[in-house]
């Protein structure tokens, strides 16, 4: 019974990463159909990822109520509750992003597709080490560590690359607008504050796996 | 009447149950690994299997330290143990039921004018200090296990929960049990030679003892303890002076019970007797140093070296106070129930009809050697009576 219980959370828990891993991925092709103007695709994988948010929301809600309502993991239940919602957002920002492009289309230069698809890479990345991450916090909290450096690492690649965009537009001066440079910089950012919120994934992780350490 | 003058121990026990079942289920309860209900259910149950089935042992040396042979005399060795122990809890002080009814039993000794057997105060005494002491390698020896096992299964945190929660009612069950097996003796010990129980025989194979039976009564009042108090002591152990992993709280409990156990089991006793090797004595031991020394033992292991040194002077100086406390207390009580209320507090002992047989034999040799000494006087007064009638007899020819 016990058991049984527990077989059903891991599952649920699970279907929350595998969510979260493939809204980075959807991240990444979406901003890639975007750039490339191919909007049939692009919508596509809104709606998928609109989907996959609204299953994600349940799942995360699903897992509380049952952490609470059957006193399952008292002891973590806490750090596994902030957990999912800090993974949610990340997953949040990933449609928030896609939303964007789809009510703004700002206007990308083609010689920016190239540095667009690097950070928006680099963000997917992040998104996917923090997954294996999580995984291996869930299984072995003495070992996640190594995991935890992944995502630090893309993070900063991500900073690096958003940066290095955004001093290329404002030095740009085939853009004539200051608008439009700003509106870059604005898509810049978005794309780079997912990989912020999976740093924030990782930065609760290496505290729950200090606390974990029995 | 009797179960007036059993109101003492019964009251110990329940005391006993509302303060020491959390240092069993404590953790598990406050923590909210293990519901109450369910953990003063098993604690129940298995403190009165455990008090019955092996709780003679350590009892058994209480009762070489002095047997208390009157019932008024076990009455107020039990209060006085008993009021030792609420009062150092009110003023905040370390206390053991375990140190207050060894205090206790040594001013009903002196009161009645027995000889405390040494052999057993000595053996008693080392007890409590070693007991921690051993609480602390069994902790950090079975922490190392369990890290090591840990690390080769790598249980997923859900699993690791499950497991965690089962070991936990496992151990909770173990833990009762022991302390069941070895504490009963503080609650009734010092009414096991004056118990007003007989043996009752089921068909021709099952027979309880009236110690059983004692001790059964004993275990009810602990269990009392452990629904009516608990749940309150429990709360405030989860949350705890020391925050435990559910996991280190499984080690520490565990530490806690093995020690109990070997202190109250005669079966592992016997064991190690016959196997000889050197066997633990039987002795009821503090669960709450017990806790204390289990936890210190995995803080070593930790590589932790802020030992408390103000806590574990409080333990040692618990050791020395509260026994003299105790027995002050008994001393006065009994004086005052004897006097007062003419109840008798003490009988003739064994040892003392000893003496009483010596001297009686001696008496006995005394009168002998005076009879004979009469005869002989008698004797020599009938010689000299002859030799004065032949004398006599001699001047008159």
């Amino acid at each position: 019974m016990l058991f049984k219980k527990t077989k059903s959370l891991e599952d649920r828990f699970n279907k929350f990463l595998n969510i979260t891993s493939e809204a980075g991925i959807i991240l990444f092709e979406g901003i890639k159909c975007y750039l490339e103007n191919n909007e049939a695709e692009f919508e596509h994988f809104l709606d998928k990822l609109r989907k996959l948010e609204g299953d994600a929301d349940s799942l995360r809600k699903e897992i509380t109520t049952e952490l609470y309502a059957k006193t399952l993991i008292p002891e973590s239940r806490g750090d596994i509750f902030d957990l999912l919602e800090t993974l949610d957002d990340v997953i949040n920002q990933a449609k928030q992003t896609l939303i964007e492009f789809s009510i703004e289309i700002p206007v990308i230069p083609k010689v920016y597709n190239e540095d667009f698809i690097k950070l928006a890479e680099y963000a997917g990345n992040a998104v996917n080490q923090v997954v294996k991450a999580t995984r291996k916090f869930i299984n072995d909290p003495t070992d996640v560590e190594h995991n935890i450096n992944k995502v630090y690492y893309w993070e900063k690649e991500a900073d690096r690359q958003s940066e290095q965009l955004k001093r290329k537009v404002f030095k740009d001066t085939s853009i004539e607008t200051l608008s439009m440079k700003f509106h870059m910089r604005y898509f810049a950012l978005h794309i780079d504050m997912i990989a912020d919120k999976a740093e924030d994934v990782a930065d609760k992780l290496s505290i729950y796996a200090i606390k974990r350490s029995i | 009447m009797i179960l007036f003058f059993l109101s003492s121990g019964l009251f110990l026990g329940w005391s006993l149950g509302g303060n020491d079942a959390a240092n069993v289920f404590g953790t598990a309860v406050g923590t909210k690994m293990v519901k109450f209900r369910t953990a003063a259910l098993i604690a129940s149950i298995f403190l009165i299997l455990g008090a019955v089935i092996s709780g003679a042992g350590a009892s058994h040396t209480l009762g070489k330290l002095g047997a208390v042979n009157a019932i008024g005399g076990a009455f107020m060795v039990a209060f006085a143990a008993a009021f030792t122990v609420f009062m150092m809890t009110r003023l905040q002080l370390p206390v053991s039921t375990s140190q207050a009814i060894v205090g206790a039993i040594i001013g009903w000794n002196l009161f009645s004018h027995t000889q405390t057997d040494y052999n057993s105060l000595v053996k008693i005494v080392s007890t409590w200090v070693m007991s921690p002491i051993l609480a602390a390698v069994f902790s950090a020896l079975l922490y190392l296990l369990l890290k090591l096992i840990l690390k080769k299964w790598k249980l997923s945190i859900f699993r690791l929960d499950s497991y965690t929660r089962i070991a936990l009612i496992v151990v909770g069950a173990f833990g009762a049990y022991s302390l069941g097996a070895n504490n009963i003796a503080n609650v009734m010990g010092v009414f096991v030679p004056v118990s007003p129980f007989n043996d009752i025989s089921i068909g021709n194979f099952f027979t309880v003892t009236g110690i059983q039976q004692l001790f059964f009564l004993g275990a009810i009042a602990i269990s009392v303890g452990v629904f009516t108090y608990s749940y309150k002591v429990m709360k405030t152990v989860g949350a705890g002076v020391v925050k435990l992993t559910p996991q280190s709280a499984l080690v520490v409990v565990l530490a806690e019970s093995l020690v109990l156990f070997l202190f109250a089991s005669s079966s592992v006793h016997d064991f190690l007797v016959s196997h000889n090797l050197p066997a633990f004595p039987l002795v009821p031991v503090s669960s709450s140093q017990l806790v204390i020394g289990a936890i210190i033992g995995i803080g070593l292991v930790q590589g932790g070296r802020n030992i408390n040194f103000k806590i574990l002077g409080r333990i040692a100086s618990g050791w020395v106070t509260t026994p003299i406390i105790a027995a002050l207390i008994a001393f006065i009580a009994l004086f005052f129930l004897q006097n007062t209320f003419n109840i008798e507090v003490y009988k003739q002992k064994p040892a003392q009809q000893k003496v009483t047989l010596i001297n009686r034999d001696s008496i006995k040799v005394k009168e002998k050697s005076e009879n004979k000494k009469d005869e002989d006087m008698g004797n020599h007064n009938k010689k000299k009576v002859i030799a004065n009638k032949i004398e006599l007899k001699n001047h008159t020819s």
